[in-house]
């Protein structure tokens, strides 16, 4: 019996349903999650209640008053007494160094010996911090439950006295310059990857079908082994003591003491993507040339045409959607790569991802690298968006 | 050599591109290949000896297979790796199937969005996707858990179970469901007996890809997974950034045998599609 278009319809739906449903629930809502924290952070609030209160009538330009002065310094000594001050301090912290310290040592000095007469003085005795406006205005900031100052760090901004978005000092800008610097690297990757794979992609397109089958699997047993594999052998080859280096000293080119520095550093973290994502060019690439008839290279060239001017006016053009699908896709998995930087790039040779992986192992700053991840989903989606454009979603293949 | 070049081509161009394209898939397999002699050095080192290079035969030995399969690391993690993997693999290709069943019709509402978002996850950035699921189970209260990981590898294989088995549907001939239900065959039937069976060379691929993807995966399981969840890629993590020794070498290359069987069962699969070859 032949169904109806709106019970076909439905059938269609029920069945994408499951995995819709498990998609939004598994990898969407955690996406959304990590969104959430890049510009929400209660830790604080929660934390120290009164101080922000006593705080929130202060005008911000004088120091706050002896009231909450008592406030914050009593909030801040029966928190250290449950050891909860620690958390609170390291994110005042992170708007104002020195805090963590201030705050730790205020809140000891005050615990063991509370003051009998002025809190004020008491505090600005134990810490001069205190006798600054910008000590207060950190903490007030701090407070803050819905926060831009995550997404402001990421782009090296910071706030100034009375609010207003400064650059930060010279020397704490790091995050532009290595966004910066991972669209150069993910560039140099794509574009050394495109050289590399065109005239591999065109030898196997236009081979005869059995010599191509055998090629293909030089490209798709690359393509296959894991990627872990794949950066250790690059360690086993590039390193100081590796083959590359122990060839060449053997040979004579290099003498012991020249070896070269070839890992660990950022040529180390290039040489190792483009042998990871040079298959994901060459197979686009392939994919398209194989439609590519060869009698319109012949025909051109009965015509008079040089080879380059045949390849020019005729081959490449029809390439192009090759050339654009194999490009994207390496550009798109080189801007948020992660596992061949963090194993052989070193000090020098990483990029954001490695920085978004420190904020969420190392420093535990989760907004910030909520923050960064943000950003860095917000160019992969642009260029998701652009490759769904140009190419198709649906015309991705596996090798 | 290649047709596409011109009887008037110049020889030295065709041996320039040959010698080229030599070059560049040297430089694909080579790297792969060179940890397979050295993973038998008898010495702790991850170059050729002297001994290896004259070929004396102790210079090579079998030593770091043994750590391998001897000491009480290794083997383990494999036992992870192949739960992780495996129940993952069902989850995604199970409802991989589903779906690009569903999105093959000609009368799904919305198909290219959807496709979109649920290949989405195989295209975000792992470190991405690995920090928000680490938010995510750990406010669940799933932090460290199998459960966790398997959901987690279960989502980033199944774009390869959607694309594998649409691209087996998109060769497939409606006309056969209609065949199919003039014949009497309710629609489950005629899924189980007609389409299921003339797509399951492209279920196994997308199944095979999803596994080898869970096999490899390291991000996720290092934001997430516990100490329990030591899997295979988590050991060889720990072993390339810690205690760097050559029984890496001797795991590498199981592993490279091992991808080179998926290699070879999923031509075998390809062969076999029906659909896609007529």
């Amino acid at each position: 019996m032949a169904l109806s278009l709106t019970d076909k319809r439905l059938r269609a739906a029920l069945l994408a349903a499951p995995l819709v449903v498990f998609v939004a629930v598994t990898f969407l809502a955690p996406l959304a999650l990590m969104l959430v924290r890049s510009v929400y952070e209660p830790a604080v609030a929660d934390s120290i209640p009164a101080t922000l209160n006593a705080l929130a009538e202060w005008d911000g330009r004088e120091l706050p008053d002896e009231e909450a002065f008592r406030i914050a310094g009593m909030e801040f000594v029966a928190l250290n007494a449950e050891r909860r001050l620690g958390s609170v301090a390291t994110r005042v912290n992170r708007l104002q160094s020195g805090m963590r310290s201030t705050m730790l040592g205020t809140a000891r000095a005050l615990g063991n010996d509370p003051p009998a007469g002025s809190w004020r003085d008491a505090m600005i005795a134990a810490d001069e911090d205190w006798a600054e406006v910008s000590t207060w205005l950190a903490i007030g900031r701090a407070g803050e439950r819905i926060t831009p100052r995550h997404y402001l760090n990421a782009l090296d901004l910071d706030r100034g006295a009375v609010g207003e978005i400064v650059a930060q000092p010279e020397d704490r800008r790091i995050y532009v310059s290595l966004l910066v610097r991972t669209f150069g690297i993910s560039a140099a990757i794509t574009l050394i990857s495109l050289m590399l794979a065109y005239p591999v992609a065109w030898l196997l397109a236009h081979a005869p079908p059995s010599r191509a089958g055998v090629l293909l699997l030089l490209v798709l047993v690359p393509f296959w082994t894991s990627l872990l594999v794949r950066t250790t052998s690059w360690i086993v080859l590039l390193q100081n003591q590796g083959v590359i280096n122990d060839l060449l000293v053997v040979i004579g080119i290099l003498a012991e003491e020249q070896r070269l520095a070839m890992i660990y550093n950022m040529t180390g973290t290039i040489i190792a993507m483009v042998h990871v994502l040079l298959p994901f060019m060459i197979l686009p690439l392939y994919s398209i040339m194989r439609t590519i008839p060869p009698r319109h290279m012949q025909a051109a060239a009965s015509l008079g045409a040089s080879f380059w001017q045949s390849f020019r006016r005729v081959y490449w053009p029809q390439s192009l959607p090759g050339v654009a699908a194999g490009s994207l896709l390496v550009f798109i998995m080189s801007i948020g790569f992660y596992i061949t930087p963090a194993l052989v790039g070193g000090r020098t040779g990483q990029l954001i991802s490695s920085m978004i992986a420190y904020h969420m192992e190392q420093s535990l700053n989760w907004g910030l690298a909520a923050a960064l991840g943000a950003i860095l989903l917000l160019l992969v989606v642009l260029l998701y968006l652009i490759y769904n454009r140009l190419v198709g979603i649906d015309r991705m293949r596996l090798g | 050599m290649s047709a596409v070049h011109n009887p008037g081509d110049s020889r030295l161009r065709r041996w320039l591109h040959v010698g080229f394209c030599a070059a560049v898939l040297f430089f694909l397999v080579a790297p792969v290949l060179v940890v397979i002699p050295l993973s038998f050095n008898a010495e702790p080192y991850f170059t050729f000896t002297e001994g290896m290079l004259r070929l004396e035969p102790d210079a090579w030995s079998l030593r770091w297979y043994e750590n391998v399969l001897g000491e009480g690391r290794w083997l383990p993690a494999l036992g992870k790796s192949l739960v992780i993997g495996i129940a993952a693999t069902i989850v995604s290709t199970t409802l991989g199937t589903l779906a690009a069943l569903g999105l093959s019709s000609p009368a799904m509402p919305g198909r290219g969005l959807i496709m979109a978002v649920l290949i989405s996850p195989m295209v975000t950035p792992i470190i991405i996707t690995a920090a928000g699921m680490s938010f995510f189970y750990s406010d669940l209260g799933l932090g460290q858990t199998y459960t966790a990981l398997i959901l987690a590898h279960a989502v980033l294989g199944a774009p390869f179970v959607l694309i594998a088995v649409s691209a087996s549907l998109s060769g497939y001939n409606h006309d056969l469901n209609r065949a199919a239900a003039n014949l009497g065959a309710d629609g489950w039937t005629t899924l189980r007996r007609v389409q299921l069976p003339l797509i399951a060379p492209g279920v196994f691929t997308g199944a095979l890809f999803a596994f080898s993807a869970s096999f490899d995966e390291v991000v996720v399981v290092l934001f997430i997974g516990g100490p329990e969840q030591r899997t295979i890629p988590r050991e060889m993590w720990a072993g390339i950034r810690e205690q760097i020794s050559p029984e890496i070498l001797a795991v590498a290359t199981f592993l490279i045998v091992f991808a080179i069987l998926l290699l070879a069962a999923v031509n075998w699969l390809r062969q076999r599609d029906y659909v896609r070859a007529s």
